[in-house]
């Protein structure tokens, strides 16, 4: 099935850090998980219109619509960002239904210019029958067909979701935020079982572009928990990709402020360890 | 300039302690030429020199070498050389000699050479017995000289567009010993430059700002194969060159006129176009009938320059500021760089002046059938409130992708050259190849030459030619070793370049003149 529709949070035209190239990437509305360290909280939930952004928007471009719907002039925001930080819900009131037709229409206008499309969020897969029909309408372009597919994700989705995505998808990263499931479950409020299958699965297909681990201090970066991660990584693929990235405070909710952000030495002093593993590709952000 | 005066200035000069004794030199030799009469103009023009409406770069009332000359180094290995007394090179060594001691011959604007040759070609027939390290070794040492014989950021080599041993080893050299000298500009045909050599060129800019960018086809269409980009990105014949070039001041232009946009393009732009191609041909004739330049330099009696294939730069700067004072006159409030309207009025404005540029013979420049080069000149340091050549001005850029868009379609009308710089994100390092698709994106766009600038390697592009940030900074105490500092020096401070909007950079030209 291909939704016609997709809940769409923003786009960017050129992106240097979201894959292979340069990249156009869609950040797709709407996730499952609620990591502490997530810094683009206001992509985590649907607008459910409670309002509470249109009196405090500056330039008075929010508004219920005749159906009590907070909608946006588009042409008069000025991406202040003030509807974000007053939103109760991690949410956004300008996130989009967009056409399938529209989207491809702003890939095509940049095409000659990127190596392909990566669709991020959110968690894109859980509107994976949009972001199927959108790779496979660039797989089947004349103009189109020479851009790569990418999916960055959670790896929530179960293998029947990846089933659909496969076929058009040219590679994944996918965040383990822990191996323990306990952990993972503390950092994300979810169980880690389907992402440490959905690893597997897309190693098995070789679409696993890189497993990305973000270390967040006193939650998942003591060097004996990234040495068994590193090594159930290695166990899974010798040639797998990882990137393993600090944690930063940018745009993380107020109530996780007080996580540490990662230090320099320590995340150097890791990458050593998942190499000694006899991890090849190891990207330290 | 009265007695009294000229002496003052050349006091100055004398006793400035940030000038070396060859920059001293430069100087008191432009104070000298500086007294004599300017070539004869009419009053209309000259009033218009007066004000700075049209602008001859400060090159001087006698012009007595051509501003840009692009030796023919090929024929001159080949052939060797009476004047020099150097016969044809038979290895690398000697080939290597015998540029540097050509290098020191070769008349500028600025005293040293703006081109250097295309050393993927040049040298090509004497490297075959080299193995890798000797190869290395030696361009090392010679790369070295250069910066250190020839200080001066407008020195300029090419490379490309095929892939060389010579231009792999230059790469790796550029990038370990992070020199001003010499600018190089990578030619790229979509067709016969591989990715792999975009991508070493890519690593190279992330170290030292270098190379440029330039697209091979677009050239070739306009000026034939055997063509280079020199000094600041000017690109033209080789064997040929520049004998002048002169600008005209768009914003000045627009402020000046009276009326509607039609009658701009129709009747206030054409005067003025008219009265810097008169400048132009006034210089040009003295160059080639008063200083008879090419009766008697070595290189044009050796064949090594042609005047035929030479011609003059027709510079136009301020487009920005006269596209947003005709909006504004008009009553609209969209701006260059951002608007439509205004877009597409700034590409009726190039329109026509290429137009009236290609209709105005010009004398000895058979370089280009007899007609000056349209080119969009990226100003120079002690130029104010004034956008370089087409450029969106500095902190107004819009993202990358709609800033290419909104300046791709002028570099279809400039063959002599018309650069843009982007600045791009540090994060851009750990994904080269996303510089790539975004160069052969902007060539596929129409865009015939640009660079790019990263805020954390140790260079800063000021008109287009580099400079080391550190040498910025201390130059105000010190000096600088290298003739374009002081320029840089000027810049930074007129036009904050280093405090711009993250993600462009204003490019300029020198002003070949004593500082004040």
């Amino acid at each position: 099935m291909r939704a016609a529709q997709g809940h769409l949070n923003d786009v960017i035209r050129f992106s240097a850090v979201d894959g292979p190239g340069n990249r156009f990437v869609v950040f797709l509305q709407g996730c499952n998980f609620d990591c502490i360290a997530c810094h683009n909280p206001y992509t985590i939930n649907e607008c459910d219109s409670c309002g509470v952004c249109v009196e405090p928007c500056p330039e008075m471009v929010l508004w219920f619509d005749g159906r009590h719907q907070v909608v946006v002039d588009d042409d008069q925001c000025t991406d202040c960002g003030i509807c974000i930080d007053v939103c109760p819900s991690d949410s956004t009131p300008l996130s989009k239904m967009v056409e399938l037709d529209d989207l491809l229409g702003r890939i095509e206008e940049v095409s000659h210019f990127i190596s392909g499309i990566t669709v991020s969020g959110g968690e894109p897969t859980l509107q994976a029958d949009y972001v199927a029909g959108l790779f496979c309408s660039l797989k089947c372009s004349d103009k189109l067909g020479h851009l790569t597919t990418f999916v960055d994700s959670n790896g929530s989705a179960d293998r029947e979701t990846w089933d659909r995505l496969l076929p058009v998808m040219d590679g994944a990263m996918v965040d383990l935020k822990a191996l323990d499931p306990g952990t993972h479950k503390e950092m994300t409020g979810v169980d880690n079982a389907a992402v440490l299958d959905s690893i597997r699965y897309l190693a098995e297909w070789q679409r696993l572009y890189e497993v990305r681990l973000l270390m967040v201090p006193g939650k998942n970066d003591s060097p004996e928990v990234v040495e068994r991660t590193a090594r159930w990584l290695f166990d899974v693929d010798p040639e797998m990709r990882i990137k393993l990235i600090g944690f930063r405070q940018h745009g993380v909710r107020p109530q996780f402020s007080h996580i540490p952000e990662a230090e320099a030495a320590h995340i150097e002093s890791l990458a050593e360890i998942i190499k000694k593993v006899g991890i090849k590709e190891l990207v330290v952000v | 300039m009265n007695m009294e005066e000229f002496r003052i200035r050349t006091r100055q000069v004398v006793n400035d302690p940030t000038l070396t004794y060859h920059q001293r030199k430069h100087y008191l030799a432009g104070l000298a030429e500086g007294v004599l009469e300017y070539p004869t103009l009419s009053e209309a023009a000259a009033e218009a020199l007066n004000k700075q409406i049209i602008c001859d770069l400060f090159e001087g009332p006698a012009p007595y070498r051509g501003r840009y000359i692009l030796p023919n180094y090929a024929k001159a290995l080949q052939n060797g050389s009476a004047h020099l007394e150097l016969d044809a090179p038979t290895d690398l060594d000697e080939a290597l000699n015998f540029l540097l001691i050509m290098y020191t011959q070769v008349p500028s604007i600025t005293g040293y050479p703006v081109y250097l040759g295309d050393f993927d070609k040049i040298l090509e027939p004497y490297v075959a017995d080299e193995d890798d390290e000797s190869l290395y070794r030696k361009l090392k040492l010679f790369w070295r000289a250069l910066d250190r014989m020839l200080p001066d950021a407008f020195v300029h080599t090419n490379l490309g567009p095929h892939d060389s041993r010579i231009s792999r080893t230059l790469f790796r050299i550029e990038r370990e010993l992070l020199q001003v000298v010499p600018n190089v500009s990578l030619k790229v045909d979509p067709d016969l430059t591989p990715d792999d050599l975009i991508l070493d060129a890519v690593m190279t800019v992330f170290e030292t700002g270098k190379p440029h960018f330039v697209s091979h086809p677009l050239m070739v269409r306009d000026l034939g194969e055997d063509y280079a980009a020199v000094s600041c990105y000017n690109s033209l014949k080789i064997g040929g060159g520049s004998h002048t070039l002169n600008r005209l001041n768009l914003k000045e232009v627009a402020l000046l006129h009276q009326g509607n946009i039609d009658s701009f393009l129709d009747e206030t732009l054409p005067h003025y176009v008219e009265l810097l191609a008169e400048l132009i041909e006034a210089r040009i004739r003295y160059l080639v009938e008063d200083a008879k330049f090419f009766e008697h330099d070595f290189l044009a009696v050796e064949g090594l320059i042609e005047l035929d294939k030479f011609s003059a730069m027709y510079g136009v700067y301020g487009l920005a500021e006269s596209v947003d004072l005709l909006m504004e006159a008009a009553g609209k409030e969209g701006r260059y760089g951002h608007d439509e309207e205004a877009n597409a009025l700034s590409y009726r404005i190039i329109e026509r002046i290429s137009t009236l540029v290609a209709d105005r013979p010009m004398p000895y420049c058979e370089g280009n059938n007899g007609r000056a080069f349209l080119h969009s000149q990226s100003g120079i340091d002690s130029d104010l409130e004034v956008t370089a050549g087409t450029r969106i001005p500095i902190g107004e850029e819009p993202e990358m992708f709609d800033h290419i868009r909104a300046v791709a379609p002028h570099h279809d009308l400039f063959p002599a050259g018309v650069s843009d710089i982007f600045h791009v994100e540090d994060t851009v390092r750990r994904n080269p190849s996303a510089m790539v698709d975004i160069i052969r994106g902007a060539f596929r766009e129409g865009m015939r030459d640009f660079t790019f600038n990263l805020a954390t390697n140790g260079f800063i592009r000021i008109t287009g030619y580099l400079v080391r940030k550190c040498d910025v900074e201390q130059f105000d105490e010190m000096g600088g070793r290298h003739g374009s500092t002081v320029f840089a020096a000027g810049s930074v401070k007129n036009s904050h370049v280093t405090n711009r909007y993250v993600k462009r950079v204003l490019s300029r030209e020198s002003s070949p003149r004593a500082p004040q």
